[in-house]
């Protein structure tokens, strides 16, 4: 893995309105090609932080900077998946080459390739109200990807999905993540999802919210569910629960 | 029971007519009305093949749908708009809508005699006031069309940079569709009244209204009653033609 961060949060904070502080001094680099999840209570700020790496909102203080000195470009999912249901899932997930003015061949092409990645080419003509939770994710998923985005921001990408469909997700996730250079930054309210998952688990607490720990998840990879077993994924997960007792709860 | 429940829409529909005008006839010959009260129905589709066959009712007809269209054409067209600028800034919201709510609460019959004052164009007079009926209706609809988008949605367009026609062509129009044609079905059967108040209240030799208004002072009560079908059978086609299109556009409700 490449250590040279790919993007690097400085000081960072942001307040809603005048008043109301929500991020205080944030400081972070995500590495290059990276897997990090952050995982903190609800309400604390995690999806404002995802708006702030997503350029959507501006910190209030502080600097995001990226490697190459522009912003990258992103990939973004939600707990929703937010298709739009008048598009069938190939619209849906060309909708970002046609945002950026992508020929319709080399988009038919790209569009085809994701839909393969996520195993939906059979339900390209499918629209989302016909697809099931879990497939409409991997469209969202496919959406977020198809114009190969530098980063890819999930903002509890599988929160609302049942437990099995959650656990494939997860390993579908990571097959994908190994075929694209992409940085992946996750949120998520799992704690298994997070070190399952991740390189490095971030907690968030506080009011205002800071970083309060950050966890090396050295599993080896290929990551695989029956890991969760393993004396070191307990471990891991352990430092991260009492992460969130210590400095989040307590 | 059942039986009618698996009937297709075109007999069910059939059935009621006919029924309707069964009771219909009943009434009349019960009651013994005098026809200029009370025609029966077979008084009534007399009268409509003597008005039909004469070329009156084609006339007038043409010209109060030549009023329906560009009343509906053109209040829908200052809607669209006008509702995006409501619905997009808080600010023309605050400044804009108490005159736009306190304008429904006075009756387009109040104020069609004055435009028929200000406009000398009889045409043009009759056309706004359609325009003023259609008008509100749709501008509600297309304002909580276009407040339907989730912002999420929103949030996925500005991280690729989309721009606001873009967001407009791709998200808002395609998202806001269905209720907007909802207000357009609304809209459609209030301009067929709207161009009606307009010729009543300037009831030159043409149109339906002035059909109505004279068949009314003659007493030719079974011709009140041809004008009066045909406006309905006006306004559900109108309705028809904006449902045809919603069938086209809303394509994908369909496999839901």
């Amino acid at each position: 893995m490449n250590q040279e961060p790919f993007l690097t949060a400085q000081n960072v904070s942001h307040l809603f309105g005048e008043q109301q502080k929500v991020l205080a001094n944030l400081s972070f680099g995500l590495p290059a090609g990276g897997f990090t999840a952050l995982v903190g209570p609800s309400g604390v700020g995690k999806s404002t932080l995802v708006r702030l790496l997503a350029g959507l909102l501006r910190p209030s203080s502080g600097q995001i900077q990226y490697a190459n000195n522009q912003p990258p470009s992103i990939g973004l999912m939600f707990q929703k998946d937010n298709l739009m249901p008048w598009r069938t899932a190939y619209e849906n997930v060309r909708l970002p080459l046609e945002i950026q003015g992508v020929a319709e061949g080399v988009a038919d092409t790209a569009v085809r390739q994701m839909l393969d990645l996520v195993g939906l080419n059979d339900f390209a003509q499918s629209y989302p109200a016909q697809l099931s939770g879990g497939m409409a994710q991997r469209v969202a998923l496919a959406r977020a990807l198809v114009h190969r985005p530098s980063l890819l921001l999930l903002d509890e990408p599988f929160g609302a999905l049942d437990a099995l469909t959650r656990e494939r997700m997860g390993q579908e996730l990571l097959r994908i993540w190994a075929a694209l250079p992409v940085t992946v930054f996750m949120v998520t309210h799992s704690i298994q999802e997070a070190v399952l998952l991740a390189d490095e688990v971030m907690v968030m607490g506080g009011q205002p919210a800071t970083i309060v720990a950050r966890i090396q998840i050295a599993l080896p990879r290929p990551r695989r569910i029956e890991m969760i077993g393993s004396k070191q994924f307990q471990e891991c997960a352990g430092a991260v629960r009492l992460a969130i007792e210590e400095k989040v709860i307590g | 029971m059942t039986w009618l429940r698996r009937q297709p829409a075109w007999v069910t529909v059939s059935l009621s007519f006919g029924l309707l005008l069964l009771v219909w006839q009943l009434v009349v010959l019960v009651g013994a009305y005098d026809a200029f009260i009370l025609p029966g129905p077979l008084d009534v589709v007399r009268q409509f093949g003597v008005v039909l066959v004469d070329g009156r009712l084609l006339r007038h007809s043409l010209i109060t749908l030549s009023e329906v269209i560009p009343g509906l054409l053109i209040g829908a067209g200052i809607s669209l708009p006008l509702g995006y600028l409501l619905a997009k800034s808080p600010l023309a919201e605050r400044l804009i809508s108490p005159y736009l709510i306190a304008s429904q609460a006075i009756p387009v019959i109040a104020i069609a005699p004055l435009l028929t004052i200000w406009i000398s164009s009889t045409f043009w007079a009759r056309v706004l006031v359609a325009v003023l009926v259609v008008f509100f209706p749709v501008l509600i609809n297309i304002i909580a069309g276009l407040r339907s988008v989730p912002q999420e949605l929103y949030e996925l367009m500005q991280s690729l940079h989309a721009t606001r026609w873009q967001i407009f062509r791709k998200l808002e129009w395609p998202a806001a569709l269905p209720i907007v044609l909802a207000g357009l079905k609304l809209g459609a059967t209030l301009s067929v009244i709207g161009a009606l108040v307009g010729e009543f209240v300037q009831p030159r030799t043409e149109g339906l209204g002035y059909l109505l208004i004279t068949a009314r002072y003659q007493f030719k009560t079974d011709l009140v009653f041809v004008v009066l079908f045909t406006l309905a059978g006006m306004a559900l086609a109108l309705y028809g033609l904006v449902t045809l299109a919603e069938n086209r556009l809303l394509r994908w409700q369909k496999n839901q």
